[in-house]
């Protein structure tokens, strides 16, 4: 299915029936939701690349950033994506205010929601807390990662970034590589991209490999170099150094020789592979510099770019759910 | 103490493991104790002083015994208290209860135990038995007071849910109890793999996202347990078993006649890690619950009688300890007042013998703690659960008479209700 990227008047002359008041899951979305948020994706990104890039899809809504883990990018993808439909966008970091005086996530959570924002985007570092939030605020709460569970709209903006490289998703074969244990984005890009039909495997060793991941419906790879083998796709994941030093692995360089993505492994791959990492990176740690800066091999730029029109895809479709209502 | 006139409860279906007799029969309670027990249709001839009271063919059976209940008194009363949790019991058909000694301040000293004997006293609900602490704060590393907690009332040790890390202390605890005919109870759980875990490692844990331990964790330290309990010659109380890995060591030792005796809760009997489902911190337990293998071969070992004792793990949390992230929220649940009709489930679906269940409740428990309680006879004290066993009944949470409502099994549909509660012949609990 290689269709040509459609233009924005096209896409928002459309109709996108988005039915559900979150955004927490991939597991939540069937294909034609997936299908109908990238296509209105695509159409953001001709309008993220004109000189005017403002619409008034939200004007009169707040959009409340509410990260209780510290995220430039996400954050500010967010923050843009929202004030370019018009939006109107607080940021709270609870780290300097009330959740260090003992308030809880919930107690939060009510409270801002008593400021009647009409979307919350929230980030925690444990499993289940948007699910949670989003059982006692009345807005709509979009899931920015919850802990080790998911990060829904990066693997929309992978979708996305996929689809434009390669013209389609299913029958792509795309090895996610790394810390698969701790990773939100593999969980969330593992159940979007197996929704689209493409063939994922994972790469990593044991110590960071979840408990019979082979179960997930993916092919699990402890060698690189036969996990990359003939892969579309080569998505790195981002390692926190402090699990290096012997805990999870024995030490940097050693995990960079077996598991790092450098041109020695990368040529395992299929030509054409595209290289994946969804930020920020550790060169040198998982990924070397040459493959990260190479622009005829890495999409890691685009998927920046991608990340803002496919959150302002996902803000689009809550909100027009929200004028229904 | 309150006078109650000598009672007769007849026309009753009497259940009594401890006899093997399920069929009708008649219990005479005079002053607080079993003056009688008629088996038969026909109680004959009964003495005018009595007050004859017509069950209508109800089971009538010994109240039960839960060798595993946590409060928080003392230290942290808003989620229980002795009283609250008295009452909870007292409406499940529990007659007496053990509590753990992770209290603030830890039951570590004769002191503690005294206190908590005299608080059950003045409450006058339930019977109240003290388990003392193993080592001192239960903090695995030095013992505590084992000899002068025991003459103090305690009926056995524990470090309650931390296991004793140090292989050298545990194996001094169970020689020094041992030559005070004290037993000890230890949670089989290596410590290393369990620390954060939130889940049982597997397929459910990982799509999660949830910190888990292996379910081989409590075997590891299972087989640690059963040697040192082989080395010192003491009795050991396996505190919870929950995995079927665990039930092959189990099962090495007994067949060895190892003096071990293992228990299960019921939340470990009625629930696997599926029910967590969307992150349900109210099935956050600890230890946390299996996959449905698992739990079928606990459900399997009580059947029969590897596993001896099912116990509710009793643990309150308020609210505000359970409405947060899965990872953050406080472990356990409360189980004293859904324990018996939870347990009758496995009467109802035909998979496990009703006395052999009610065992694992009753006598088996007393016997294990030396505890005169859990049978129906004559000179035993007059703790008593009039139940009707078919009532169907939907437990709703927020009408559990324990302070905290952490119940796991709220909105369940079971069988089995308690129509009145004797403890030494005074009745705590009529149904209203």
């Amino acid at each position: 299915m290689s269709t040509p990227a459609p233009g924005l008047n096209e896409v928002l002359g459309r109709t996108f029936p988005f039915p559900r008041r979150h955004f927490i899951s991939v597991l939540d979305l069937n294909e034609v939701e997936v299908a109908n948020l990238l296509d209105l994706a695509d159409g953001f990104v001709a309008l993220n690349r004109q000189t005017s890039k403002k619409l008034d899809l939200l004007k009169g809504r707040t959009l409340m950033n509410l990260f209780f883990e510290n995220s430039t990018r996400t954050q500010s993808s967010f923050e843009l994506a929202g004030k370019r439909l018009g939006a109107d966008v607080v940021n709270m970091s609870p780290r300097s205010s009330s959740i260090s005086k003992g308030e809880t996530l919930i107690d939060t959570a009510v409270t801002l929601n008593a400021m009647q924002p009409d979307l919350l985007v929230v980030r925690h570092a444990s499993s289940g807390a948007a699910a949670l939030l989003s059982q006692k605020v009345t807005c709509s709460v979009i899931n920015a990662g919850d802990g080790q569970h998911e990060h829904p709209t990066q693997a929309l903006l992978d979708a996305l970034s996929m689809r434009r490289a390669f013209g389609r998703i299913a029958g792509l074969k795309v090895a996610i590589c790394g810390d698969v244990l701790h990773s939100r984005v593999a969980r969330s890009n593992v159940g979007m991209l197996q929704m689209l039909g493409a063939h994922v495997r994972l790469v990593g060793p044991p110590t960071l490999m979840p408990a019979q991941a082979d179960r997930w419906g993916v092919e699990v790879f402890h060698d690189m170099r036969k996990g990359v083998a003939g892969c579309d796709v080569v998505m790195m994941l981002r390692l926190q150094l402090e699990r290096m030093d012997g805990v999870m692995a024995p030490s940097q360089r050693e995990y960079f020789r077996f598991y790092g993505l450098d041109r020695e492994k990368l040529a395992y791959a299929a030509d054409h592979v595209r290289v994946m990492h969804p930020g920020p990176m550790n060169r040198g740690v998982e990924i070397d510099s040459e493959v990260a800066d190479d622009l005829a091999v890495s999409l890691i730029q685009d998927q920046v770019e991608m990340g803002v029109a496919a959150r302002m895809a996902v803000l689009a479709s809550l909100a027009a759910r929200l004028d229904n209502a | 103490m309150t006078v109650v006139r000598p009672t007769a409860f007849v026309n009753a279906r009497l259940l009594d493991p401890a006899t093997g007799y399920d069929g009708p029969g008649a219990v005479i309670v005079v002053e607080g104790v079993i003056a009688d027990v008629v088996k038969g249709a026909d109680p004959g001839a009964l003495s005018p002083d009595l007050e004859i009271v017509d069950v209508g063919g109800k089971a009538l059976l010994p109240g039960l015994v839960d060798m595993r209940v946590k409060t928080g008194e003392p230290g942290a009363e808003p989620k229980e208290t002795l009283k609250s949790a008295g009452l909870a019991a007292a409406a499940g058909g529990v007659t007496s209860i053990v509590v753990q000694p992770d209290t603030h301040p830890v039951a570590d000293d004769p002191a503690v135990v005294d206190f908590i004997l005299r608080r059950a006293r003045d409450i006058e609900l339930v019977h109240v038995y003290p388990a003392g602490a193993a080592t001192k704060g239960c903090a695995g590393e030095r013992m505590a007071e084992i000899g002068l907690m025991h003459d103090a009332g305690c009926v056995y040790v524990t470090d309650a849910d931390r296991p004793i890390a140090n292989s050298k202390v545990l194996q001094r605890v169970l020689a020094y109890a041992k030559a005070f005919g004290v037993l000890v109870a230890h949670r089989p759980a290596d410590p290393w793999l369990s620390a954060g875990a939130a889940a049982t490692s597997g397929e459910f844990a990982g799509r999660m996202g949830l910190p888990s331990v292996p379910a081989i964790a409590e075997k590891i330290m299972l087989e640690r347990d059963l040697a040192l309990a082989e080395l010192t010659g003491a009795r050991l109380i396996v505190d919870q078993i929950t995995t079927a890995a665990a039930l092959e060591s189990l099962k090495r030792a007994q067949d060895r006649g190892l003096a071990v005796i293992a228990t299960t809760s019921i939340n470990h009997l009625s629930f696997n890690e599926v029910d967590i489902g969307d992150y349900r911190t109210f099935c956050k337990v600890d230890p946390p619950l299996r996959s449905e293998d698992d739990r079928q071969a606990v459900i399997e070992a009580v059947a029969t009688g590897q596993i001896g004792v099912v116990v509710s793990a009793h643990a309150p949390a308020p609210a505000e300890d359970k409405r947060l992230p899965y990872d953050e929220a406080a472990p356990g649940a409360i189980g004293l007042q859904t324990l018996l009709p939870a347990l009758l489930a496995f009467h109802h679906e035909g998979r496990i013998p009703l006395l052999d269940l009610i065992r694992t409740v009753t006598c088996a428990p007393a016997d294990l703690l030396g505890l005169p309680a859990g049978r129906l006879a004559k000179g035993a004290p007059a703790d008593l659960v009039l139940c009707d066993l078919d009532a169907p009944l939907v437990i709703d949470a927020d009408k559990l008479l324990s302070k905290s409502k952490n119940s796991p099994f709220d909105g369940r549909r079971l069988q089995g209700k308690v129509l009145r509660t004797l403890v030494d012949g005074r009745t705590v609990y009529r149904a209203g």
